[in-house]
């Protein structure tokens, strides 16, 4: 009787890599939501849109590469880049803006470097970055948010934005961080009053969407999906420097605290990019010195960069330190003294 | 986190190790009956090599008729152990056969069939040892084959040896048994806990711990009562339940867990003054002391889905698995894959022919859904649940990564050889990796490289070495020929001057000077004769066969008596040496260490021997030539052989203590020296 010869362990867990990356959908869902009922359907259209084109570039390239298609495409990291950099667009980005975004994010942000688990870059971060540094008007053209006076875009209209190229210019206002970073004359309460968009102490829409990002991403921390490590070591630093940073309310403010953890792409990039494992730092003291990264790069560039936002840069220049971040923060080993540190001498 | 305190038990710290996996434990099936005897079968195949180190060497031959529990292997030096029959019958083969190793190969193995009697020889049991001197006790363990139940097979008596043994202070009992499915050592725990706790009190006179922790996983409710029970009372034994975590059965996982001490990696846990015993060795340990058995038998776990019965057995070393499989009702259409040992870090057997060893611990005869092939591997996302898993903090993922691209500064970099191949890792990898058998992979060609590049240091230094010789061979030559004509000049100046003086001097003085002398020289030659005639040794008669050097001085003759014996040695030597160069045994080079070590002897004896013959000490001591030459040579062959043992004794200890692979050759040197001082001291 011919007996089945295998290695051990002959059991394994239930770890999958497909799961985690659905978990990480699953979690994406509340902000998706929010964000829908903030900005009108186009993100939601901007989602399918995306997928399709991530999925296709995938295909494409994975069959230039002579890989088998789905076994590769149903590990739904391909729909994770999507999602991610869908919901990082504006929600009127036109269709060729996104097809430039993922389809460069995909093909040359992951494949071109062998694919998933390969890359060091955040796929979904190099595509935002292109896009933003090529294409900054389309990026910064926000649709209003619910409740600052302009209506919301319906189906039909977002549809026509997105794919007939219809004028946006009626829909859209500055966002909150632009606001802040454009003002130079007026203290802080005469500009809250002044901006429909900004209410409480944040902006209108964007606290909810920041926090609805947050909600997923505690739902990822109670699934293990990812560690606590990075998204503490960049919501820490982000509000100790806005808060040694604040300024008070005159028109110098950098803004507080709680205005820049529930801005921009704040808790999207806490709980969803920085926790990206493959460009991140693989140990978890690692991660928190990734995250406090990223957090202190953001904080710089928003408030004295020449961008609104920071995170997907803060990101990217954090990628390039990962390697280094992970042979300076080796654990530890049983039985030896002390950590080994650095590289490996060669002789 | 803490045991009972209700009992009255001191609170005792349990220190987590760090990573670790809960994998189905799947124990239950295994644990519904007692420990049961399957029928005897047949044929018994015996592996030479059940353990850790060398292999046994046959003392039957086919067709001999053996008793139960006759030893019929010897252990091959001192890291080695001995095979015993386990039933009565006859050697019918001996030959190579499948047996359990991962590797699939064969081995030599002895065939034994049954006469169905079963039928003792006599046994020597120590009839109370605490009157038994400790290094006897060991010898009784080694002599009973007695090797760690556990899983690793190291040979139990070793440890025990090490001269650090003597600064234990505490014994661990390792009946964690982590591993999902096995039940053995749960099962042997509750039925013979008594007898457990009499080889923990042997290893106790033996050892003399302050201390004796015995680690049981929570999850063994049954046997901690049991042992708690027995161990009611005894001050220095406690029983201590450990969460239930794989792998926490690991001895240093197990040690970390009762005391949270490291093991550094360079060292063993003898060093930090602990040793940790299965408990089935523990048990076996017993029987072998109180009732003189060898290891014969062990308790097995049969289990997995394709059995009808699955249960635990005292299995006799030898029984075929399939004898065994036949006995827990094996299911054929079930049946898919055999594994010994656990689930995590078992391996699988091509066959159910192999028989029982002394370390199968558990048959799992899984079905297909049981044991699924693995699904296809996929990246590694780096998510780093490996590295929270691993119980050494390793990183998995990098080692993975270095592996794959055969990076060995990188894979040494990231203590590739700390890790323990438990699995864990590959265990969580939400991509399928299976990165065991990377690390596994790994380590093999680092060795295989390692060994390659040592082979050729050593035919570098053999080259070296020989150059050197040839050097020293041709220098001296050069200096005895010097020496040689210096002499001769010298004799012709001497005897010019000798016929110069004679003629200016009286000759009758002169000659009659000379004939008292003659017969003084005579006098004593005879004397001398006489003396040595009564010896009648080989090297009196030698040296009163050359009349041109009639007295030899008692110094002399040692120094000739040890020459001769340096003589003698380096020949052996050189002959081993000629044989291990043949076979480029890595004994080759530490014997031609000793030839030319011996040689310098030789040319130092020579030398000394040379300036004794010196005329000043030429006249002979009569006192001291009464002893005769024969105990003289006996007394120094003596202290020789002494000398000889000592240094042995202290090759052994430092190849132990730097776990030499020489040990085994060095040990049978020990042996071979240990039998010649015997023989000298009966000669004396
Ligand atoms: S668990 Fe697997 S996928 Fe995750 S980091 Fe380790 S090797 Fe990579
Ligand atoms: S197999 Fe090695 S690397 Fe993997 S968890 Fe065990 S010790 Fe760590």
């Amino acid at each position: 009787m011919a007996l089945i010869r295998q290695t051990s362990p002959h059991t394994l867990g239930q770890n999958k890599t497909s799961h985690i990356m659905r978990l990480v959908l699953i979690a994406l869902v509340p902000a998706l939501a929010a964000q829908t009922w903030f900005f009108g359907w186009g993100i939601i259209i901007n989602v399918i849109w995306c997928s399709v084109i991530a999925l296709g570039a995938e295909a494409w390239i994975l069959a230039l590469r002579k890989r088998p298609l789905s076994f590769y495409l149903r590990d739904n990291s391909a729909l994770v880049t999507a999602w991610l950099l869908a919901m990082a667009l504006p929600a009127a980005a036109p269709w060729w803006l996104s097809l430039i975004g993922v389809g460069f994010a995909i093909i040359f942000g992951k494949q071109l470097y062998g694919g998933m688990g390969n890359n060091p870059f955040n796929p979904a971060m190099v595509g935002y970055v292109l896009l933003l540094i090529s294409f900054p008007q389309e990026m910064t053209s926000w649709v209003a948010p619910l409740g600052s006076g302009i209506s919301a875009p319906g189906i039909g209209d977002s549809f026509s934005m997105i794919f007939a190229g219809s004028a946006v210019d009626g829909w859209t206002m500055a966002t909150p961080l632009d606001i802040l970073r454009e003002n130079k004359s007026l203290t802080m309460n005469e500009l809250w009053q002044n901006s429909p968009q900004l209410s409480g102490m944040t902006g209108l829409g964007w606290f909810w969407t920041n926090l609805a990002f947050l909600a997923g991403g505690l739902y990822l921390l109670k699934e293990k999906a990812i560690s606590w490590h990075a998204p503490a070591g960049m919501l820490l630093a982000l509000a100790v420097l806005s808060l040694l940073f604040w300024n008070g309310t005159g028109s110098e403010s950098h803004g507080s605290p709680i205005f820049h953890l529930f801005s921009g792409a704040t808790m999207m990039g806490a709980f969803f990019i920085v926790t990206d494992p493959v460009s991140g730092a693989t140990s978890n003291k690692g991660r928190l010195l990734f995250g406090l990264g990223v957090g202190t790069l953001t904080y710089v560039i928003r408030a004295w960069g020449g961008y609104p936002d920071g995170v997907a840069f803060a990101t990217l220049l954090m990628n390039m330190a990962a390697p280094a971040i992970d042979y300076w923060t080796q654990p530890r080993t049983y039985g030896h003294r002390k950590p080994k540190r650095g590289m490996a001498k060669t002789k | 986190m803490s045991s009972n305190p209700s009992q009255g038990i001191p609170l005792r710290t349990i220190h987590e190790f760090p990573g670790g996996v809960h994998p189905g434990e799947n124990k239950e099936q295994s644990t519904r009956t007692p420990i049961a005897t399957p029928p005897l079968p047949n044929t018994f195949i015996l592996p030479l090599n059940q353990h850790s180190g060398a292999p046994a060497e046959l003392l039957v031959k086919v067709g001999d008729y053996v008793l139960k529990g006759q030893m019929l292997a010897r252990a091959n030096g001192f890291v080695s152990s001995p095979v015993h029959a386990p039933t009565s019958g006859t050697v019918t083969s001996v030959g190579m056969h499948p047996v359990p190793h991962w590797s699939g190969l064969e081995e030599t193995c002895l065939v034994l069939e049954a006469d169905g009697k079963d039928q003792w020889c006599e046994l020597d049991p120590v009839a109370d040892y605490k009157t038994v001197e400790k290094d006897e006790l060991v010898q009784c363990i080694h002599d009973a084959g007695i090797v760690g139940l556990g899983g690793a097979g190291f040979p139990a008596a070793v440890k025990m040896s090490s001269r650090k043994a003597s600064k234990i202070h505490t014994l661990i009992v390792n009946g964690a048994e982590c591993e999902p499915y096995i039940t053995a050592d749960d099962m042997l725990m509750r039925e013979r806990a008594d007898r457990l706790l009499g080889g923990i009190e042997i290893l106790q006179h033996m050892l003399n711990p302050q201390e004796v922790l015995i680690g049981i996983e929570d999850n063994k409710p049954e046997a901690i009562e049991a042992m708690r029970k027995v161990c009611a009372g005894k001050d220095a034994i406690e029983v201590v339940p450990v969460p239930t975590k794989y792998p926490s059965g690991d001895a240093q996982r197990l040690i970390w867990l009762l005391t949270g001490k490291e093991v550094p990696s360079d060292a063993r846990s003898v060093d930090i003054g602990m040793l940790c015993y299965n408990v089935g060795t523990l048990v076996a340990i017993y029987d072998a002391i109180t009732e003189g058995k060898p290891l014969i038998s062990r308790v097995t776990t049969l289990t997995g889905a394709a059995l009808h019965q699955p249960g635990n057995v005292e299995a006799l070393i030898g029984t075929p698995a399939e004898h065994l499989l036949e006995f827990a009702g094996i299911q054929d259409e079930q049946f898919d894959a055999l594994v010994m040992g656990g689930p995590m870090m078992g391996h699988t057997l091509d066959t159910t022919a192999v028989p029982v060893i002394k370390t199968s611990n558990c048959f799992i005869a899984a079905s297909r859904e049981e044991f699924p092939p693995p699904p296809p591997e996929q990246a590694c996302i780096r998510c780093g649940m490996c590295a929270d898993a691993c119980p050494l903090s390793l990183l998995p993922q990098q080692l993975y990564w270095h592996a794959k691209s055969q990076n060995h500064e990188q894979l040494h970099h990231h203590n590739l050889f700390d890790c323990i191949e438990c699995g864990a890792c590959s265990y969580v990898c939400p991509s399928s990796i299976p990165l065991v058998q990377y690390f596994r992979a790994g380590k093999d060609e680092i060795r295989f490289q390692k060994a390659k590049s040592e082979k050729a240091e050593r035919s570098r230094q053999r080259f070296e070495q020989r150059q050197k010789r040839l050097e020293a061979v041709a220098a001296e030559k050069e200096a005895r020929r010097k020496a040689n004509a210096e002499k001769a000049r010298r004799a012709k100046e001497a005897k010019a001057a000798a016929g110069q003086s004679a003629g200016q001097n009286s000759a009758d003085t002169s000659a009659a000077d000379a004939k008292a002398d003659m017969i003084k020289a005579a006098m004593e030659r005879a004397k001398a004769k006489k003396a040595t005639r009564a010896a009648g040794t080989d090297v009196a008669t030698a040296s009163s066969g050359k009349p041109a050097r009639p007295q030899l001085s008692p110094k002399q003759k040692e120094l000739k008596i040890q020459l001769s014996v340096v003589n003698a040695q380096i020949k052996k030597c050189e002959r081993a040496a000629s044989q291990a160069g043949e076979n480029s045994s890595p004994e080759a080079e530490k014997l031609q260490a000793d030839i030319d070590k011996l040689k310098q002897q030789q040319t130092q004896l020579k030398a000394e021997f040379e300036a004794a013959s010196a005329p000043t000490e030429a006249p002979a001591k009569p006192a001291k030539a009464e002893l005769s030459a024969d105990e003289k040579k006996h007394k120094i062959e003596l202290a020789m052989a002494r000398a000889a043992v000592k240094k042995a004794e202290r090759a052994v200890t430092t190849a132990k203590e730097s776990d030499s692979d020489q040990l085994q050759t060095l040990q049978q040197q020990l042996e071979d020296k240990r039998r010649e001082l015997a023989r000298c001291e009966e000669a004396v």
